[in-house]
């Protein structure tokens, strides 16, 4: 299932020919600050908000968008990760897999409000696994989704309640998210390239 | 195609590395109010037991079922296999019923081996201690928990550290398995025995050996005491109980000698007054309780490696 190319390992944006970038850094800043806006706005503030990252690039944009929340309200929400590997449903179609960090913030999940934050929202396959996730760890009041990308072609009935930019892609390109602190920098990248090994 | 974990020995660096750090994530799943995963939902783990164990059959069976997986415990007592059965017939029937791994405990050295290597079965065979060779899992929970201990639960992090193993090498699974995997994660290992407690071909083992424990601990990062099996001795290996004890047992001032990180571990069953003295087995440094609960979290990641998905992730060439 080609749900996730952009965690594909691969050099710098700019390296590939092929590659254009569709967001630069200042561009995800931006994204980022209004979607903690919606969030703050949609919640009526931070109360009982709690930010969950989806491995491995959703986690480092929950903090972001927890550093901006903090720097508004002047209050720390706590931010966890939430793997969904052994959740997937394509589970048995690949290797194993290695796990990524789960790491649930003290608080726990009851009764808050949870927002789970991923780089890309495609098939809708990672999101259905992380509810599921969720299930097995608590039951909040409400779960919202935040994405940085939405790429469409959804094969779930999913969507997204905050999103950093709407991409009409097609199904042979290639969207590609890097942050700085886990790549070089920050960009939101399409390539046109088919895809390895013809995943689509 | 790798789907059997029979020997320390089949796991490269990368493979008991990846074993560690799923064990790290797995091992939080204890600490949730529903300790479930449904990674291997609808498959089925057989336990094939045919020696006595509590410690190692609960350990796995908790794992499998941790994961979702339909557990089956096949023990020796009371079945098919006391009335005379063969492991070939044993394993036709496990076949037959399905099952996709089978933990094996043997008498017999090498039954696993044959098990896997036989054609009589397709599922993963995980090696769960047979007769006095290996016992791949006890040796990837200890070095889980030296891992955490010593090595801040990094990739290398056991690199260059000084583990003893101290006691019944001849007769020890636990020793030769954790010789192997030790010596891949980059630790130095030291046997220290009576000669007549080593094994024959100690030497073409990757480790140091040494008769004198006062000399060895005060060094070591880590001290693993081992059980004196007297059901597999037949006496003449030791003059007596008491002067084993007095010379390769653990107590409170040998533990005294230690450096102030030093942890000490046992596999189990301990026999407290034998290899170990109570106040040893009861201080800050024993490790002896986290290593049971160490071990659940390391079967569920062999297992999840093993058959979590269309192939194993890490294990032994077929």
């Amino acid at each position: 299932m080609p749900a996730h190319p952009q965690h594909t390992p691969s050099g710098s944006p700019d390296g590939d020919s092929t590659a254009r970038v569709v967001l630069d850094a200042g561009d995800i800043q931006r994204a980022l600050t209004r979607i903690s806006h919606e969030i703050l706005e949609r919640n009526k503030g931070a109360d009982d908000l709690v930010l969950l990252g989806i491995p491995s690039r959703g986690v480092p944009l929950a903090e972001r968008i927890a550093e901006r929340i903090a720097s508004v309200e002047g209050y720390a929400v706590p931010v966890g990760s939430l793997d969904v590997t052994m959740y997937r449903d394509d589970l048995r179609m690949k290797p194993a897999r290695a796990l990524l960090p789960t790491s649930i913030p003290p608080g726990g999940i009851d009764g808050k409000v949870v927002v789970l934050v991923d780089d890309v929202l495609f098939s809708g396959r990672t999101i259905r696994a992380a509810l599921d996730a969720l299930n097995d760890i608590g039951r909040p009041q409400a779960v919202r989704l935040a994405v940085l990308v939405d790429r469409g072609h959804r094969e779930l009935p999913i969507r997204a309640d905050f999103v950093g930019k709407n991409l009409p892609t097609s199904l042979i390109e290639r969207v590609r998210v890097t942050l700085a602190g886990i790549d070089e920098v920050d960009a939101v990248t399409i390539q046109g390239l088919a895809p390895e090994g013809g995943a689509a | 195609m790798k789907r059997h974990l029979l020997s320390a020995a089949d796991l490269s660096r990368d493979d008991a590395e990846l074993v560690l750090s799923t064990a790290a994530e797995l091992r939080e799943l204890a600490d949730r109010p529903i300790k479930k995963l449904p990674a291997l939902r609808g498959r089925t783990v057989v336990n094939l037991f045919f020696e006595d164990s509590t410690r190692t059959r609960i350990s796995f069976e908790a794992a499998a079922k941790r994961l979702s997986a339909d557990v089956i415990n096949f023990a020796a007592k009371g079945s098919s296999l006391s009335k005379g059965e063969s492991l070939k017939d044993t394993a036709l029937t496990l076949e037959a019923m399905g099952a996709d791994a089978v933990v094996v405990r043997h008498g017999a050295s090498g039954a696993p081996h044959r098990l896997a290597n036989s054609g009589w079965v397709r599922s993963s065979v995980v090696n769960a201690g047979d007769g006095t060779h290996e016992h791949p899992t006890q040796a990837l929970l200890d070095a889980f928990t030296m891992w955490r201990h010593l090595g801040e639960s990094k990739p290398g992090g056991l690199e260059g550290r000084k583990v003893a193993i101290v006691g019944d090498v001849l007769h020890s699974r636990v020793a030769r398995s954790n010789a192997l995997l030790l010596q891949t994660l980059g630790a130095d290992v030291t046997l220290v025995a009576p000669p007549t407690l080593l094994p024959v071909g100690v030497e073409t083992w990757p480790v140091e050996v040494s008769y004198d424990l006062d000399a060895v601990i005060p060094k070591a990062d880590a001290v693993m005491m081992l059980r004196v099996q007297a059901e597999r001795m037949n006496g003449g290996f030791f003059p007596t109980a008491r002067e084993y004890s007095r010379r390769y047992g653990l107590d409170g001032r040998r533990m005294a000698t230690l450096q102030d990180h030093t942890i000490v571990m046992h596999p189990g069953p301990m026999v407290r007054g034998m290899e170990i003295t109570a106040d040893v087995a009861d201080s800050d440094r024993s490790v002896i309780v986290e290593q049971v609960t160490n071990g659940v979290a390391v079967r569920m990641a062999v297992l999840y490696l093993l058959l979590g998905g269309s192939t194993p992730a890490v294990g032994g060439e077929e």
